[in-house]
């Protein structure tokens, strides 16, 4: 196992290898878990298998999270310059992009062609909008760097489910507005999932279209060009689906559009955990504090950060959103979430389970003065009645 | 006249005056100055141009 070496500020000797350098690769497994279900549908016979990917994502990633449980080790700081230079772990995120093709279009192949039952081409579209969704996580992470060749792939690995526009309105959009009213993709206190999604979905692709209209303005050039990335990234998508249809036809249709939308709907729930009732406040400048780690809830779950690049060490990756996911840190302030992000999802599709599971959490966290929290507007009595006590004393550490 | 450059000081990225930032309609030779107060770090996102630096070489 490699082993990085380096000089601490007090001049002391640190190394530092990572013990998960290997299991990231575990990460490719998703990809294929649509073409391993159909495999394991070969060989048992049992068609609950096409559903693979999302009894994945849904039963065996949060048993596993809730008997791994959690890590706290942050990699020395001395170490990272030379663990996030290390191609190895850029290598990871790349190989998705590859297989994640191979399976969408073998999934659209199969779709087309195998005879399959409604059921059965359901669970075959959902798995494979399972993958898309996972996906938007690796064009995230390319999305962050600072290379022109990274960002070009996020591109590409959004195009199969038509959500180009996640790369200008998430990078330029909601980096620089989370956890501010301005933001549609962080939600409030009070606000159901089911009530987050269209503002989220509508307000994420209003805003990244403004995005790219007042960048071409300045550039004295008009919205409808090539160079807005929007309608580059789309031209991708249309490509490929365009290419899907001349080649298997129009039954293909239901396919290309559930997976695209159960995919992106995987992200937005996400987006849903993330900065759940999480403000920065305005300074008297009018402007809005810088965003730091308590902006994020954060999960340390090992399994389920090994899925998924250590996306849920939110904290630090909306602190520092160019640090690289090997190096991503966990903060003692920053508010946990109770779980990994596949237990937690399921959790937010019933409303009342993840009321009551957060919103203890989210006054927890403001020390019960909730004058400081994220309401959702019209909940806000209810909401304050309930929860808001500003002279209790600080919560045990 | 001397270009200056500013640093952000969340990750480091840099405005070079003398390069400006064609892409985002900030020409070659566009002084700090003419720069928009809610600027945002092209790379981090996190700091706006209040938060950028004088980089004094």
């Amino acid at each position: 196992m490699t082993t990085y070496t380096a000089t601490a500020e007090s001049g002391e000797a640190v190394s530092y290898s990572d013990n998960r350098r290997y299991l990231w690769m575990l990460g490719m497994i998703v990809p294929v878990l649509p073409v391993l279900g159909w495999g394991l549908v070969e060989l048992t016979g049992l068609g609950v298998f096409w559903f693979f990917a999302l009894i994945f994502v849904y039963t065996v990633i949060p048993v596993l999270d809730a008997v791994i449980k959690t890590d706290e080790n942050n990699p020395p700081e001395a170490v990272v310059p030379a663990l996030s230079s290390d191609a190895y772990y850029k290598w990871i995120v790349y190989l998705y992009i590859p297989l994640y093709y191979a399976t969408f279009i073998w999934g659209a192949w199969m779709f087309a062609t195998a005879d399959l039952a409604w059921w059965a081409a359901l669970g075959l579209t959902l798995s494979v909008g399972g993958v898309s969704g996972v996906a938007i996580n690796t064009a995230h992470e390319l999305g962050h760097k600072t290379d022109l060749q990274d960002r070009w792939l996020a591109k590409i690995t959004l195009a199969p489910l038509a959500y180009g526009h996640f790369f200008v309105e998430h990078n330029r959009g909601h980096h620089k507005r989370v956890a501010t009213p301005e933001d549609p993709a962080s939600s409030r206190m009070g606000e159901s999932l089911f009530a987050f999604l269209p503002r989220t979905v509508f307000g994420s692709l209003r805003s990244a279209w403004h995005i790219e209209k007042e960048r071409l303005e300045r550039r004295g050039k008009s919205v409808w060009s090539l160079d807005n990335d929007n309608l580059n990234a789309w031209a991708m998508t249309a490509v490929i689906w365009g290419a899907l249809l001349l080649w298997l036809g129009w039954i293909i249709v239901p396919f290309l559009i559930v997976q695209s939308v159960y995919g992106f709907s995987l992200l937005e729930v996400v987006n849903y955990l993330e900065h759940y009732g999480l403000r920065r406040q305005k300074l008297e400048n009018g402007r809005y504090e810088r965003c730091q780690p308590h902006h994020s809830w954060n999960s340390n779950h090992i399994v389920s950060n090994l899925f998924l690049y250590q996306l849920q060490r939110h904290s630090d990756h909306h602190a520092n959103p160019t640090r690289h996911y090997q190096a991503l840190r966990e903060f003692p302030e920053a508010p946990q979430l109770p779980s990994g992000y596949a237990a937690m999802l399921l959790i937010a599709y019933f409303p009342p389970l993840w009321s009551w599971l957060m919103d203890k959490r989210v006054a927890e966290h403001h020390n019960y003065d909730l004058t400081k929290a994220a309401l959702q507007p019209g909940k806000e009595a209810k909401l304050m009645a309930k929860w808001h006590r500003p002279q209790a004393e600080p919560a045990a550490a | 006249m001397v270009m200056a450059k500013f640093t952000c000081s969340g990750c480091g990225f840099t405005y070079d005056e003398a390069v400006g930032m064609p892409r985002e309609g900030y020409p070659a030779g566009t002084v700090w100055a003419d720069i928009p107060e809610d600027f945002p770090c092209p790379d981090c996102a996190v700091c706006e141009k209040p938060e950028f630096d004088l980089q004094d070489d």
